[in-house]
């Protein structure tokens, strides 16, 4: 069964048309890269999709069933989860911290055992911080797990922005540009890590830039320009895609964007 | 009828004030994104320096210019002193720095002036004129006509003068006007120092009316506060429409209902305009980035 | 050996032996009382701990909930005839339903918005107190009944004692009940979520978090802690007036959580002990209490941003690490 329908979505900003007409379908397990250059309207997707902005038109439909409009904590209950872009990190928590607020779902307790600290309130944060200590182990952050997230570095931010989502146990984990900013050894280990999570059933929606990135693990790409579908395929099919080259750069670069992309 | 004119005319008189201290409120938040508690204080510094100084000897017009030119000064002290040092500070930092300052002023003019009311006389006498069955003091056509005079002379300021200009793209866009070239911090004591004369000006055209003390800027601040936020924080247009309105729903309040809560009212507007266009009347309604 | 403690367990001892200490430096039973308003202001200040340290939340109002408090246990012996520890429960308990009630449109609001409306619903509050004369006696305040410490210690325990010893105790023990619940809160499920609120509201939702609801849990306690704290001083001070519902009540609050380090229950206890002391110590410039305080506002505010507690914490690692 689809695991995620985005249907005729579109998005205007005071008249103007962000995202237009937009329509793909994401398997379970299947890894599903949007590109595009800058302003095409990918972030505003990622954020209609995951509820922060109200689409103008068009539905979101997840297992099923349309959760178009639904606020974000509660697709967070239905299994979707994403990362930001400009990062947003709980800056005054540790690492472990912020990847225990991940685990919020399954660790919710009453008010009153958690003032009175009742053993059903110690037992929670004992899993959680279980749970949460095996995810920055597959970050491989276990040394700053005792940080705070203000001192952490970019790199190691955008891989705890990675744990925390995971921590939701998402069905369909959204990726807006996980490895910008990281270097080369970085963007590896994300890398390697977005496949490791695919394998385990878990459907990718990834933003990025690294196209060598993009087209090595993608299923499926989306080429967006001006809002609105340029192209999809497979990798192959889209780095030879006169229309995406001539987006990226101009017809004129052709030859050397066919190169970039190849 | 003649009862309604009555209140709209009172109601008029205190709106124009309110709709000076927001506009205070406004050039501040425009130049800086701070919200200045202590606003009220201008309003009160402008009131009790005349009272002093005019007491001293001056003429009543030589000591309200003054009073309006050191309230002046005071805000780019404040300015100065207090805001600029915190420049990047969280909001609740700003506003209990801001707070400080008003709570400071107000126990510096306690000690320096002191506790009592005090009044001068109005500019043109205390012959109220009749109208429809209502009375109008002069000094409160001062007071309109005063506030009119003020929006129109910044209006004019901020559209046609370069500096005016200057202003407005420092409030659009900091780092953008800095690269064109725009002295920021010069811009920021400007808009102070301009503030706190318009707050003052309102409190030397009303001091007549309603009398003057140390701690008449509390409330003040807060109804100025509430006028801004109803008109759409920011906007000066908007100061002015929301001191009116919150003076005429005072007035009519204590007409018709109760004097006793008639402070409550314009807090009862504030929280309903909060709930359900927190945006306020005429404000820019804004979008998260993510 | 502190060093194996979990950092929640440290901070009640430390606040524990402060509070035991203490007393052993004072001349005269008037240091009992400042102790003790000491210990009352920072139970106020631990609900705003929570709200502005932990959820990121200002508000400007809340004396208005102090002033519920503290009326509660004026009217409540003599209106509902009962006992002024169960009036003092009741006002918790009309604080937090109105907390609830007006706080989910309330909440929507953030930064200096939100600031106004609870500025404003303290006022009305305030309002209310001051103008009910027939009820509350008006501006000019109304006795309250006391609680009975002094009695009740002779009758059972069989010593005399002095009724501001007795209430030293007492505001000292409800102060640990009040920083303990705190610091449970701190490293549980449901604090993390509120402390996530301070940094990324979108993140917090994003993980699953119904943002309004825990900014409304943090509201609604921090509202129930300056109640009880109203309650304490009008029954500690057998007298009470609309001015513990004022703005600036309201403000001296939040001055105390942000002063001594909004983040942390210490710190919060810290800044109520130095803005509450420091007047009794100064009363001979009573005349510059004000100048005072509002310098003191602005210069932690511009110089330690982070508050006291915090600022010297940093000053000492630096130290620490040439």
């Amino acid at each position: 069964m689809t695991l995620l329908s985005v249907i005729g979505l579109g998005i205007d900003f005071g008249g103007i048309t962000a995202v237009n007409a937009l329509d793909f379908d994401v398997q379970p397990g299947e890894i599903v890269s949007i590109i595009g250059p800058n302003g095409a309207g990918k972030t505003t997707l990622f954020n209609m999709i995951s509820g922060i902005y109200q689409p103008s038109r068009g539905h979101v439909v997840l297992e099923g069933r349309d959760v178009t409009d639904m606020e974000p904590h509660k697709l967070a209950e239905r299994g979707m989860s994403r990362t930001f872009q400009n990062l947003q990190s709980f800056d005054q928590m540790t690492a472990l911290e912020n990847v225990m607020v991940g685990c919020h779902m399954s660790e919710r307790s009453p008010i009153w055992a958690d003032l009175l600290r009742l053993p059903s309130s110690s037992r929670r944060n004992r899993q959680t911080q279980e749970k949460a200590m095996a995810l920055l182990e597959r970050v491989h952050l276990v040394k700053a797990a005792h940080m705070e997230a203000s001192s952490l570095s970019y790199g190691a931010l955008k891989r705890i922005d990675i744990a925390r989502a995971l921590a939701c146990d998402p069905k369909i984990l959204l990726l807006d540009e996980p490895a910008a900013g990281c270097n080369a050894v970085e963007t590896e280990e994300i890398d390697e890590l977005i496949a490791e999570i695919a394998k385990e059933g878990v459907a990718i929606l990834l933003v990025e830039h690294d196209m060598k990135l993009v087209m090595k693990i993608s299923d499926h790409v989306i080429a967006l320009n001006y809002g609105e579908k340029l192209a999809e395929g497979k990798p192959s099919e889209i780095s030879r895609d006169p229309k995406v080259v001539e987006a990226y750069l101009g017809s004129h670069g052709g030859k050397e964007a066919a190169h970039a992309l190849g | 009828m003649s009862e309604l004119l009555q209140f709209v005319f009172s109601g008029l008189t205190v709106g124009a004030v309110y709709a000076l201290v927001a506009l205070g409120f406004t050039i501040i938040y425009n130049a800086s994104e701070v919200v200045n508690f202590s606003q009220g204080e201008f309003v009160m510094l402008g009131g009790m320096l005349t009272v002093f100084i005019f007491e001293a000897g001056l003429p009543l017009w030589g000591a309200a210019f003054l009073a309006i030119f050191i309230t002046a000064l005071v805000g780019v002290l404040l300015n100065k002193l207090a805001i600029e040092p915190a420049r990047g500070a969280s909001v609740v930092n700003l506003i209990i720095i801001t707070i400080g300052a008003s709570i400071f002023l107000r126990g510096l003019a306690q000690i320096i002036f002191d506790k009592q009311l005090h009044r001068y006389p109005s500019f043109s006498g205390d012959d109220p004129l009749h109208i429809a069955g209502a009375t109008l003091l002069p000094q409160s056509i001062w007071v309109m006509f005063g506030a009119a005079f003020v929006f129109a002379g910044l209006y004019a300021f901020f559209t046609r003068t370069l500096t005016g200009k200057a202003i407005l793209a420092t409030a659009n866009n900091r780092l953008a006007a800095r690269l064109v070239g725009i002295n920021t911090n010069f811009i920021m004591a400007l808009s102070f120092g301009l503030s706190a004369a318009v707050g003052a000006t309102a409190g030397v055209l009303v001091t007549p009316i309603t009398l003057t003390s140390y701690d008449i800027g509390v409330m003040l601040a807060l109804k100025g506060f509430a006028a801004a936020m109803l008109g759409g924080m920011g906007n000066p247009f908007g100061a002015l429409v929301g001191g009116l309105f919150i003076g005429l729903i005072e007035a009519t309040t204590a007409g018709y209902l109760t004097s006793e809560y008639k402070d409550a009212a314009a807090f009862i507007v504030i929280l309903l305009t909060l709930f359900v266009m927190p945006q306020g009347l005429f404000g820019a309604k804004s979008m998260e980035r993510v | 050996m502190t060093a194996y403690l979990p950092p929640r367990v440290r901070a009640l001892i430390i606040l524990t032996i402060l509070i035991a200490l203490a007393p052993m430096l004072f001349p005269s039973s008037f240091y009992y009382r400042v102790g003790t308003l000491i210990f009352i202001n920072s139970i106020a200040v631990i609900g705003l701990v929570i709200l502005i340290g932990y959820a990121g939340q200002i508000s400007l109002g809340h004396a208005g909930f102090s002033g519920i408090g503290a009326y509660a246990c004026a009217l409540g012996p003599v209106h509902l005839g009962l006992h002024p520890f169960a009036s003092l429960i009741l006002g918790a308990v009309v604080s937090a339903l109105l907390a609830w009630f007006v706080g989910r449109p309330i909440l929507r609001l953030k930064g200096h918005y939100l600031a106004v409306a609870t500025l404003g619903l303290g006022m009305l509050i305030s309002m209310v107190l001051t103008n009910e004369t027939q009820l509350t006696g008006g501006p000019d305040g109304m006795a309250v009944e006391g609680l009975g410490l002094a009695k009740a210690v002779r009758e059972t325990l069989g010593f005399k004692v002095k009724t501001s010893v007795v209430w030293y105790w007492f505001g000292g023990g409800m102060l640990l009940i009040g920083a303990w619940l705190a610091l449970n809160l701190y490293n549980s499920p449901t604090g993390r979520v509120l402390r996530s609120l301070h940094d990324s509201e979108i993140a917090a939702k994003t993980v699953g978090a119904d943002v309004a609801r825990y900014k409304l849990v943090a509201f609604v306690i921090s509202a129930a802690y300056a109640s009880v704290a109203g309650s304490l001083l009008a029954l500690f001070n057998r007298f009470i007036t609309p001015d513990i519902a004022s703005f600036l009540h309201s403000v001296e609050l939040v001055t105390m959580t942000v002063l001594g380090g909004a983040g942390s229950v210490l710190g919060g206890i810290a800044g109520a002990t130095l803005l509450t002391a420091l007047p009794q110590v100064l009363t001979m410039f009573h005349e510059y209490e004000h100048v005072m305080l509002g310098l003191i506002m602005m210069l932690v505010m511009i110089f330690m941003r982070d508050g006291l507690l915090p600022t010297l914490r940093k000053l000492m690692l630096r130290r620490a690490i040439p």
